[in-house]
């Protein structure tokens, strides 16, 4: 291998890998010093197949990847030593791809993750499946048996490209040293291009072993993969037609507002027409909860008040949301009342689930902007009689737990006591189960991107490795907080050896009832209380097996905890864990039982 | 915004109004005591388990309902009907393209009869036409799927009268040569391979003659049998898919082909 590139003398300390740990004290780069850097990786001579593939990573401006070390991928990461972007080593590769996947959320670029070939790659499927159904825009790679062995089952041989194929937005084999840079760079910009998602390139060890001097170029997408941002004007004069007409117009605002940036119109476009706004679970965060005009989220463990106002509107201003069934419950029922007008950038997913009577395909801002200005002025819909009727379903309906001091200290308690305690613009993350639903309904969310969850796998795990990602991310102002189950904590905790070795400022809550809560949870509802496979007879001390990690740990018993822990848990620099045990009967309300009517949430068990 | 001024007067958050103005506050870290904030005797508003309000039934829902594809609908609505239809996708000729292609319908359940692929005119393009029995809605979808991924350029539905074939090997029985003939030459097929023991023809037509040459040659006892599934081009001058170009050796005559792209 010829020798690596040195990094471009803009950015002195970036590429040493001595003392990583300490983040704050790295020299903030200039917007022109990362242009130029990027410009220097995107036309210099690369020499190797793996220096090509970091210097496409440095062409793309990448300054964090995530993973985890192996055989076939030693020489991307033998490159990456002497690079500008900066590696975290995971402890488990499913902790490497959510690391990234979070990352990414937050930074509103792809993450970025490596693995070898065989485990590594089949351990980041997991988390590839997460961010393709979130639509979270990541770049894997993988390292790969060398070309000539491919088909042979060669030791740690995996089809990885057939494998992620369903659950990437393309993947790519790489076959030529001259052009791995290139692919690389097109496969970080189609992640990013248009709707997100994960793109996957795996890299064979004589690709990348291979000599070349082809200077990757800029990371560019396929022509083909890139969207027209602007409506047709038909379809936007439609659509506001049909909501000048209406009387009971409700925004239904998803995840697409929040990847699309769009939530600053959203905002204005809601607030100028005085229109109420629900908004998905990965929508969370796109519109302020503590908002007058916000009802909170809308789908099986939504608010009352959002799942009557989505019931109720004549005409639902659906901006990028796939509808998915946890949202809509029984398609049959879902706003039977409503006209659809539904904005997507992806035509897939018009009509896919739900019927648009006006589909408006194009950008999130863009569409709304169109939109505010189709809208005539003095023909917006008067809503104030449909407003004072939502204020009516909020005070019906509100979102409330009963304290008994004696008793168990109840979940919603310390998410709020949390709440109460950090800063607004906090990033909060969190496993997949009940934990998640009380931290996405008891939290006030306010800022996008703060809300980083695993919605649409519904992967347990998700939380550590997420707040890691997002630590790593974020600003040094910004907090982080995990939420976990018991359940949940335990699928990925070994992470928590990253958090300490990285000395990562976050706290992770774990809200321990000692079960699988909301399989318990369904258990006691639809399956008369047979407990299978869902009740722990055991389960670690959290705090204290945080400590052994070299964590900071804490414990809450009863309620008189709450308080200090949460002190001091958030005063502690570096990585904190709480262990919470908490009524391990309490139960996630309301719900809309799968295949239900929205209207029809239950407030208690009996009801479903 | 009299309406806005209104609302805000009746609080707000999904925390009942009285602890939504301890919790918020305004302030990023509030002095006072998360506990002492919410603490409050058992019960409250709250039932001992789950949340109050108006039970299910109380509640007023519309009539209103919508079918499979969340078409809004009048109640008696019957099942959708089904259709079949040919999608030609042009897509660029790279390995794994048509897994790619054939995995999509099989994890989207879209309902797939045949699947063809073959090279086309233009070099690193492939052409994959597709009969697909689907619902409009679900046509669309596939449609709009396959025209998603990567590697596919442009994906077209053909019309009605496109032109359409396929190609069907029959090996018969060869105890009755003369009329095996016969009926390959009604069907304007060509004879393969003669032997003693079997005969070999190929036909090709649209499906339906296909199977009608099919139930013919089954008297003699048919031993194997291969087909292709069908392959399609749009009649005269329309492209068989949106935006498509002319092949390179029709460029010179491209002034009369107005519908394609130059």
């Amino acid at each position: 291998m010829s020798e690596p590139a040195t990094p471009d003398a803009a950015s002195p300390d970036e590429g040493d890998d001595e003392g990583r740990t300490d983040r704050a004290d790295q020299p903030e780069r200039t917007d022109d010093d990362a242009a130029a850097a990027r410009e220097e990786a995107a036309t210099r001579a690369p020499g190797s197949g793996a220096n090509a593939v970091v210097a496409a990573l440095e062409a793309a401006g990448v300054e964090t990847a995530f993973g985890v070390q192996g055989g076939a991928i030693m020489p991307v990461y033998d490159a990456l030593s002497a690079s500008t972007v900066d590696h975290v080593t995971m402890a488990h590769e499913q902790g490497a791809v959510h690391a990234a996947d979070a990352y990414g959320v937050v930074r509103g670029d792809p993450g970025v993750c490596m693995a070898t070939s065989g485990p590594g790659a089949t351990n980041l499927v997991t988390g590839i499946a997460d961010a393709s159904m979130d639509s979270d825009a990541m770049l894997a790679l993988t390292g790969q048996v060398p070309s000539d062995m491919v088909g042979s089952d060669a030791f740690q041989e995996t089809d990885t490209v057939g494998v992620t194929a369903p659950i990437t937005k393309h993947n790519y084999f790489a076959n030529d040293s001259d052009e791995v840079g290139q692919t690389v760079g097109e496969a970080f910009a189609l992640a990013n291009t248009g709707r997100p998602g994960p793109t996957l390139v795996d890299l064979p060890k004589d690709i990348t072993f291979g000599e070349t001097d082809r200077p990757v170029g800029e990371p560019t997408a396929p022509d083909r993969a890139v969207p027209d941002l602007e409506a047709d004007e038909e379809q936007v004069e439609a659509a506001a037609a049909a909501i000048e007409a209406a009387d009971r117009p409700l925004c239904l605002f998803g995840g697409g507002v929040i990847k699309g940036d769009a939530t600053e119109q959203a905002r204005a476009f809601a607030r100028e027409f005085e229109i109420p706004v629900v908004t998905t679970m990965p929508g969370i965060g796109s519109f302020p909860e503590d908002d007058d005009l916000c009802l909170s989220w809308a789908g099986m463990h939504g608010t009352g008040y959002a799942n009557m106002a989505i019931t109720h509107t004549d005409c639902l201003i659906a901006v990028g949301t796939r509808f998915d069934d946890r949202l809509t419950g029984g398609v049959d029922t879902f706003a039977p009342e409503a006209e659809v007008v539904h904005v997507d950038i992806d035509p897939a997913e018009i009509s896919k689930n739900v019927h648009a009577d006006y589909p408006v395909i194009g950008d999130a801002a863009t569409v709304l902007d169109q939109l505010d200005a189709a809208i005539g002025y003095g023909d917006a819909p008067d809503t104030e009689s449909w407003c004072t009727q939502c204020d009516e379903w909020r005070e019906q309906y509100p979102m409330d737990y009963a304290i008994d001091p004696d008793e168990p200290v109840k979940p919603q308690f310390v998410v709020e006591a949390f709440d109460a305690a950090m800063d607004d613009d906090t990033y909060v993350t969190t496993g997949v189960g009940q934990h998640q639903m009380w931290a996405a309904q008891y939290w006030t969310y306010r800022e996008p991107r703060t809300f980083v969850s695993s919605h649409g796998l519904g992967t347990m795990g998700y939380g550590l490795p997420a707040a890691i990602g997002a630590r790593v991310a974020a600003d040094d102002d910004r907090e982080v907080i995990s939420f976990e189950g018991d359940g949940s904590f335990l699928m990925t905790i070994q992470e928590l050896s990253v958090a300490v070795r990285e000395d990562l400022d976050i706290t992770v809550v774990v809200l321990n009832n000692e079960y699988i809560g909301m399989v318990r949870q369904w258990q006691d509802a639809f399956f008369e209380g047979n407990h299978m496979a869902s009740q722990y007879d055991w389960m670690p001390e959290f705090d204290t097996l945080a400590e052994a990690f070299g964590a900071k740990g804490f414990r809450i018993d009863e309620y008189d905890d709450v308080e200090s822990v949460v002190e001091e848990a958030l005063a502690y620099d570096g990585p904190s864990v709480v262990d919470a045990h908490i009524d391990p009967e309490e139960n996630v309300y309301p719900m809309v039982a799968s295949g239900a009517a929205n209207g029809q949430f239950a407030l208690a068990e009996d009801q479903l | 915004m009299t309406g806005e001024a209104e609302r805000s007067e009746q609080g707000g958050d999904e925390l009942a109004p009285e602890e939504h103005a301890a919790t918020d506050g305004g302030t990023d870290h509030p002095v006072e005591s998360p506990l002492v904030e919410h603490a409050r005797p058992t019960g409250g508003d709250a039932p001992e388990t789950g949340l109050a309000g108006p039970h299910p039934e109380e509640r007023p829902h519309p009539s209103g309902r919508r079918d499979e594809h969340g078409v809004r609908k009048e109640p008696d609505h019957g099942p959708e009907p089904t259709r079949r239809a040919t999608v030609s996708a042009l897509v660029e000729d790279e390995p794994g393209v048509l897994a790619r292609a054939a995995g999509l319908f099989r994890r989207r359940q879209f309902n797939i009869e045949s699947l063809t692929v073959g090279p086309t005119t233009v070099e690193g393009h492939s052409r994959i036409t597709l009969v697909v029995e689907e619902t409009e809605a679900g046509i669309e979808q596939a449609k709009k799927q396959l025209a998603k991924l990567t590697p596919v350029i442009a994906v077209g539905e053909l019309s009605n009268d496109a032109v359409a074939a396929e190609l069907v090997l029959l090996k018969v029985r060869g105890k009755d040569p003369d009329k095996v003939h016969a009926i390959t030459s009604m069907y304007d097929g060509q004879t393969l391979d003669a032997g003693p023991r079997t005969i070999t023809v190929q036909i090709t037509g649209d499906e339906n003659t296909i199977d009608d040459a099919i139930d013919a040659f089954d008297q003699f006892g048919i031993i194997e049998i291969a087909r292709t599934g069908q392959t399609a081009l749009e009649r005269g001058d329309s492209p068989t898919t949106p935006g498509e170009e002319p092949g390179h050796s029709a460029d010179s005559t491209d002034d009369e082909f107005t519908n394609y792209d130059d």
